[in-house]
């Protein structure tokens, strides 16, 4: 009779299984089954690809004034060149400035969640190891960082620190964080009670190892799926800071501050505020589609129920 | 019961207090408030004048003391643009941010809950995809930009609404039906996933096999339950609210405390900023510790455990 040694599979066996795929090929044929999740990965690649090219296929200038052709409608066209969404009060044409818009938002939504990703990670995952005090007082500074609305926060501390770009990335970044530390914290006290856990302090294991190679894997889903979120309230937030004039100045081109533009001819030039707002609402539409899609997709439980 | 509402009271204070620390560094984060408060114009003797006035000059310890003790009852300082008590700038704008959150949950309360009940009755109906897709564009929109199209069809165009001001009764229907439409679309996926759920469990099944109408099943098995994580996350959209808030304010001139936050960073009246920023907080945090009350009266399940 023929002996198996332990910890060997039988080459047999391994030829009747499915063959292993790459996360890549998981990832993506998980994706193209889902509408939703299409819809939501073309709409923020599209984004994300004007970012990069626009400048190369903006039909104009993106901040040059041409007062001749101030507040043209939508399907404007004269002999320097057709306007498909109007002009502004400046004679700026608006799809241009759209295409423009969209690397702040892009750089916003990635860096800033980033930022706030990292910065929450760590902070709920020492809270709700070390547990404790530490963990009671920790909690408590985000709760009361919660307490205060999200954007009543950014608009007092960018009031202070002074606006910009970069500025208000790191805002967002160093504000967003407080989301994620509570909900890795709740993740972080559900996994440290398992078996496997234990299992690696019987095998020797120490404490920050324990943490970094068993419990973080497996709380790191909870957060992704949380940054598809934070990117969408990100990207909500850096809009309506610009808008109030809190966020990113001129000349850099947002879609808040267009909106802001948009507001003040209100009464004659309805297209100003029409399409930079469509831009927004689209984009973080794709994102909270990729968003839902990765949750369902991250968390089997709910796939089940679905 | 009496002892969770006992922690909880005092975990509030503690909150409160870190909410203290945190509005004071605020201001401070560029060092010397100072700095940010006087205007261009003056030179430093009088910056200096204005420090000590202002007791920018003593150790900062010393200072959050003083901030602390003040802040205690209710005394931020005086508005340095004005001339009046902090507090009593941001208690004269209070009424009208509150009667606008009212007004905008009562819009969003009253579309969310049936919409998602509904839904999760009519599961997979052209209702439900309906709602469903009404939704995802309601959390999507900026909330000032659909306020900015309703200036548009309601104030430019039809011209029966005002767009600015809190003049006249009808001034409130815009400002709120912004916020509330934002809300609504927040809760009504939330109503109706919390309703299936509720609509999965075995009590539901067992009051369906003893013959109970599905009407009956619905309003007195399954509707309850369903309500207790709606009234949760209710609190928590608050927040949501009350942010909301500070820029729809801006878009319709709304005299709210919203607004005056904006104004106020607008011309460095960091008295107001801070007590402004101590009632956001709050705010928030009684009423959620006032749900959480009215949580365990409707679910006899944490009353008990």
């Amino acid at each position: 009779m023929e002996t198996l040694e332990v910890g060997k599979v039988s080459p047999e066996y391994i030829s009747t299984l499915p063959p292993q795929r790459s996360l890549f090929t998981r990832v993506t044929s998980a994706l193209f089954r889902s509408p939703i999740g299409v819809a939501g990965a073309a709409i923020v690649g599209f984004v994300i690809l004007l970012a990069v090219i626009g400048p190369q296929i903006s039909p104009h200038d993106a901040v040059d004034h041409n007062l001749r052709s101030r507040f043209k409608p939508p399907g404007y066209s004269d002999s320097s060149g057709s306007y498909a969404l109007g002009t502004d009060q400046l004679g700026r044409d608006i799809l241009s400035r759209i295409i423009a818009g969209s690397r702040v938002s892009v750089l916003v939504g990635i860096v800033s969640v980033l930022i706030a990703g990292t910065i929450g990670v760590t902070y709920g995952l020492v809270s709700g190891f070390v547990g404790g005090l530490v963990d009671t007082v920790m909690m408590r500074v985000v709760d009361a960082l919660l307490s205060i609305p999200f954007i009543v926060l950014v608009v007092a501390i960018s009031g202070v620190v002074g606006a910009g770009l970069g500025t208000l990335i790191l805002i967002l970044g160093c504000t967003g964080w407080v989301t994620y530390a509570r909900v890795i914290r709740g993740e972080v006290l559900k996994v440290r009670e398992m078996e496997y856990v234990t299992a690696a302090y019987a095998l020797g294991q120490n404490r920050p190892m324990v943490m970094l190679r068993h419990v973080l894997p497996n709380v790191i889903s909870s957060a992704i799926v949380l940054a598809a979120v934070q990117v969408a309230v990100t990207i909500l937030a850096e809009s309506s800071l610009s808008f109030l004039g809190l966020g990113v100045k001129t000349p850099t081109v947002t879609w808040g501050l267009m909106l802001a533009d948009g507001k003040a001819y209100i009464n004659s030039a309805w297209w100003m505020t029409f399409y930079p707002g469509m831009a927004i609402t689209i984009t973080v539409l794709g994102v909270v589609f990729l968003g839902d899609w990765l949750r369902d997709f991250l968390d089997p439980n709910i796939r089940a129920r679905a | 019961m009496r002892e969770f509402i006992i922690t909880r009271f005092f975990q509030l204070i503690v909150t409160m207090f870190i909410v203290s620390l945190l509005v004071f560094l605020m201001v401070r984060l560029r060092g010397d408030p100072i700095s940010i408060m006087a205007p261009p114009i003056f030179n430093e003797e009088q910056i200096q004048a204005l420090r000590a006035a202002w007791g920018f000059d003593r150790p900062v310890l010393e200072q959050y003391v003083t901030f602390l003790r003040k802040a205690v009852t209710g005394d931020f300082g005086i508005s340095f643009f004005q001339r009046l008590p902090a507090m009593e700038v941001v208690i004269d704008r209070m009424g009208n941010s509150w009667l606008l959150a009212a007004v905008a949950s009562l819009i969003g309360l009253t579309i969310a809950v049936p919409l998602g009940i509904l839904s999760a009755l009519k599961r997979n109906s052209l209702l439900d995809f309906a709602s469903t897709a009404l939704a995802s564009l309601g959390t999507a929109m900026p909330s000032f930009w659909l306020g900015l199209m309703l200036i548009i069809i309601f104030s430019v165009y039809l011209r029966i609404l005002p767009s600015f001001g809190a003049l006249e009764p009808k001034a409130i229907i815009m400002p709120s039906v912004t916020l509330g439409v934002g809300m609504a679309a927040r809760l009504s996926r939330l109503t109706r996933s919390a309703m299936l759920e509720v609509l999965n469990q075995d009590y539901v099944r067992t009051a369906r096999s003893k013959g109970l109408q599905s009407k009956t099943v619905v309003t007195r098995h399954a509707l309850r339950n369903a309500l207790i994580p709606v009234v949760t996350v209710f609190g928590l959209q608050l927040g949501w609210l009350l942010g909301g808030s500070v820029v729809v304010e801006s878009v319709f001139a709304w005299p709210g405390l919203g607004r005056l936050m904006v104004e106020s960073i607008n011309v460095r009246d960091i008295t107001v900023v801070q007590a402004g920023l101590f009632w956001f907080s709050l705010s928030f945090i009684l009423i959620n510790y006032a749900l959480d009350a009215l949580y365990m009266l409707i679910d006899p399940r944490i009353r008990i455990g």
